[in-house]
């Protein structure tokens, strides 16, 4: 397949920083203008970026945030995540406006449909208006919404304190209490050299932050000794796990930081390039980004010859459009090269093989963050914090059932319980930790710690207590990985769509015993056959439920021997519709 | 010669070459859909799941190495193979007695392999287009199991870059190379190797319906682990009336 890359190509002297050509931005740009992408301008976007045809219309349906059908003049995703979504406001509109979900009104003036997570959790239930964040909404701000949209009054004139985004930092670690001085860790560089520096990163024993918890260092190595003479340094900003939302507040408060480690990563491996994936549902902050970055080079922080030293590297955004599967470094790539982000096979792994088919280090926002700061003070610095196997701090997404939801910047280590009392949580059922792709926990375990070694976590804490119907909210998970699958292996493809279609049997009370057994023997199946780690975490929340919750499951069990796979009074609501029926005689 | 262990017995291999790879040269089976030699490994339909000291992997991508001990044939991995042929066939539309392609399908032909007696798993009666545009050719998605031999052998082989793979999740449908999306208008061939990988019936010729009598087609005579059949199905068959 041809790749096509925009003019951004000449490595340290970029023309054109923003990648306007990317394909993933002129759908965009599309999207916007049209509110959907026209037929006519798919073959005439192929042929200009010299695409084949084919990959512009698999990428449009890839990704969530383009349309082939025109979306209203408001178009408001509502967040149908646990921590950030309530799908009863959504229903609420729809009801005001007399609109159905996923549908445009006739008048083409507004349509409402549903995003997974949009990382406001902190906020409580949140949509994308126009792809911008609205957040705290309540039924009645719900009610002057509807006012406004009737009134034709453009969402660039609503209130703006209904847009406003706080950082809700409750906890302030190692990394959130220093102050930092953009270039000092630059700066810091002189006088040592690409070995040393490699060193201080590998001594510091940082491990990824996204949750995999591979080594920095030897990443960085591996990649450095990869055969070429051409590299990339990506930064994942695809924060797509539900609960997770602390890098949309390293992005917006220490975006220095995340640079400074992206330039010093470029410097270590010997690249000139880095890039930064931006998850769709973040583009708002994208002007501040592309400010800071300007800032830098304005400062001589970024591009040719930084502070007068040799080093060469600039950064440029691409701006992802509503896939979770992204978040996976080599889909993520994938998607980098504008196409839909399947993962690859992997090996060669992309610090052989990513970006182009060139060494790629592709890290997570928070990683690049304490990497800078750990040139600048020292691996000792870092190792003040966390347990042995896993050093240093852990920013920690904190939503749900709480008092004081936000950030928490923890040391490795801090047990489920510390947490629970830090953020007033009461009355606790459960805590999903590391979002659905991680482990629900039970009160047995909340002496357990964060860290590694025991309960990894990519920063999510989402809490739930006993008001909370938990066996939904496995359902809800569940059906948040068959909406997210990109479909490329068989078991995820099909068998998170059977997972799905299990649990929401068993929660809406028509499942049996047999129904939970084949769920237990499809959901072993998906995540021990699947070829990313999407398939492989989709069934945990299923597992872990059954597993340390089974009494949920059983309570809703129906208990006679078979119920029918298809649900026959929901069968007849096409002819209850046709026929305006809804009376009880028309129901079974 | 390095070698790897294959339920018990050792099978040579050559640097470069992947578990599928040294089986297929030694005459072991592993099931597989995507995959056929000569085109770029895929490792997507899975049904070559195998566990390689412990671990589960895609037999053709993973590069054989010595040390190996791979479990191949054995009742539960061919079990769990079972079930992805039945997830194949129940998120399609598959109608074996009334399809043309049945006795050459390899889908049926593994489904027979692995003893498949039902889909047991609830039909998802997907809604699929049909696209009959082409003179010589028809497209019935109903049948497509993503397997993407079609879009590799076009690319890889043939030239072009005629199919493609859209959407997501089951959404995901195989789409067409032309401005208007149909197979008439993309130049897609009878001679192409892509108008005759497909291992369902996704692919047809038209006008050539029912010249093998059912009861003497290459999976009645055969079973699908014969593993020399793999290169009598890659010859490209000529259109007879060219």
């Amino acid at each position: 397949m041809h790749v096509h890359h925009g003019q951004e190509s000449q490595p340290g002297f970029l023309t054109q920083p923003q990648l306007n050509d990317h394909l993933l931005h002129r759908l965009h740009d599309l999207q916007t203008r049209f509110r959907h992408i026209p037929q006519p301008s798919i073959a005439e976007l192929a042929e200009e970026l010299q695409l084949p045809i084919t990959q512009v219309e698999a990428v449009i349906d890839f990704y969530a945030f383009f349309h082939r059908q025109p979306r209203g003049q408001t178009d408001i995703l509502f967040s149908n995540c646990t921590s950030c979504g309530d799908l009863a406001l959504m229903q609420q509109l729809c009801d005001r406006l007399q609109v159905e979900p996923e549908q445009t009104r006739a008048d083409g003036r507004i349509s409402i449909g549903q995003a997974s997570c949009i990382g406001m959790c902190d906020h409580g239930p949140s949509a994308l208006v126009n792809g911008i964040p609205l957040t705290s909404i309540t039924a009645e701000l719900i009610e002057q919404m509807a006012a406004l949209i009737e009134s034709d009054t453009p969402v660039a004139s609503w209130p703006e304190n209904w847009f406003r985004v706080g950082n809700h930092i409750r906890k302030e670690g190692l990394l959130l209490s220093e102050s930092f001085e953009p270039g000092s860790a630059l700066k810091s560089m002189r006088g040592r050299n690409r070995d040393q520096l490699l060193e201080a990163i590998t001594a510091s024993g940082l491990k990824g932050r996204g949750g995999a918890g591979f080594s920095t260092g030897m990443k960085w190595q591996f990649c450095r000794d990869a055969e070429s003479t051409t590299r990339y340094v990506v930064c994942n900003a695809d924060e797509g796990e539900p609960g997770t939302f602390k890098d949309r507040i390293l992005l917006n408060s220490h975006a220095d930081e995340v640079f400074e480690g992206m330039t010093i990563c470029g410097h270590i491996i010997g690249a000139t390039q880095g890039y930064l994936y931006l998850r769709g549902e973040y583009r708002y902050l994208l002007d501040a980004l592309n400010t800071t970055l300007q800032r830098r080079r304005d400062a001589g922080l970024l591009g040719a010859n930084i502070l007068g030293e040799g080093i060469d590297f600039d950064i440029a955004i691409v701006v992802g459009a509503g896939a979770y599967i992204c978040g996976e470094e080599s889909a993520l790539i994938e998607s980098m090269e504008q196409k839909p982000g399947i993962p690859r096979i992997r090996p060669p792994f992309p610090v052989t093989c990513g970006f182009r088919n060139q060494p790629t280090v592709v890290n997570n926002v928070e990683t690049l963050a304490a990497a800078a700061n750990i040139i600048l003070r020292g691996h000792e610095w870092f190792e003040t914090r966390g347990t042995w196997q896993s050093r240093g701090s852990k920013l920690l997404s904190v939503s749900g059932d709480c008092a004081r939801p936000g950030i928490y910047e923890v040391a490795f280590g801090v047990t489920i319980e510390d947490i629970l009392h830090d953020c007033g949580a009461t009355d606790v059922q459960a805590v999903q930790v590391g979002g659905p792709s991680g482990s629900l926990v039970g009160p047995d375990k909340f002496s357990h710690c964060i860290a590694f070694e025991d309960i990894a976590t990519g920063g999510s804490f989402m809490i739930f207590n006993h008001t909370r119907d938990l066996l939904d909210i496995i359902g809800k998970f569940t059906r948040f990985f068959a909406h997210e699958s990109c479909g490329f292996c068989t078991p995820c493809r099909v068998g998170t769509t059977l997972l799905n279609n299990g649990m929401q049997k068993i929660c809406s009370g028509h499942g049996t015993a047999h129904d939970v057994d084949e769920l237990a023997r499809t959901a072993a199946l998906v995540s021990r056959r699947s070829h990313c780690g999407l398939g492989i975490t989709a069934a945990n929340p299923i597992r872990d439920g059954l597993k340390h919750f089974p009494q949920l499951f059983e309570a809703r069990l129906l208990h006679q021997e078979m119920e029918p796979e298809f649900n026959l009074d929901a069968s007849l609501a096409e002819a209850r519709k046709l026929t305006r029926r809804d009376d009880a005689e028309a129901h079974l | 010669m390095s070698s790897i262990n294959i339920d018990g017995t050792d099978v040579p291999f050559e640097p470069g070459q992947t578990i599928m790879d040294a089986a297929l040269a030694a005459g072991v089976y592993i099931p597989h859909l995507c995959h056929k030699p000569g085109i770029s490994p895929h490792g997507s339909c899975k049904l070559c799941t195998v566990d390689v000291n412990g671990r589960a992997v895609s037999a053709c991508t993973m590069a054989a190495a010595e040390g190996q001990k791979i479990e191949n044939n054995t009742p539960a991995l061919n079990e769990v193979r079972k079930s992805i042929t039945q997830m194949l066939f129940i998120e399609g539309n598959h109608l074996c007695p009334s399809c043309e392609k049945t006795g050459d399908c390899t889908l049926q032909a593994v489904g027979y392999h692995l003893g498949m007696l039902d889909g047991h798993y609830p039909q998802f009666y997907p809604r699929r287009e049909v696209d009959a545009s082409h003179p010589s050719l028809v497209l019935d998605r109903d049948r497509c199991i993503m397997c993407e031999l079609c879009v590799r052998a076009s690319r890889e082989v043939d030239g072009k870059d005629v199919f493609a793979i859209g959407g997501r999740g089951t959404g995901r449908h195989l789409i067409v190379n032309s401005a208007t999306g149909k197979l008439a208008d993309s130049d897609i061939t009878t001679d192409d190797l892509a108008a005759h990988i497909c291992p369902v019936g996704a692919i047809l010729i038209k006008d050539h319906g029912y010249e093998v009598p059912i009861g003497r087609r290459t999976f009645d005579l055969h079973s699908v682990a014969e593993t020399d059949l793999g290169e009598v199905k890659l010859t490209k068959t000529r259109h007879h009336d060219e």
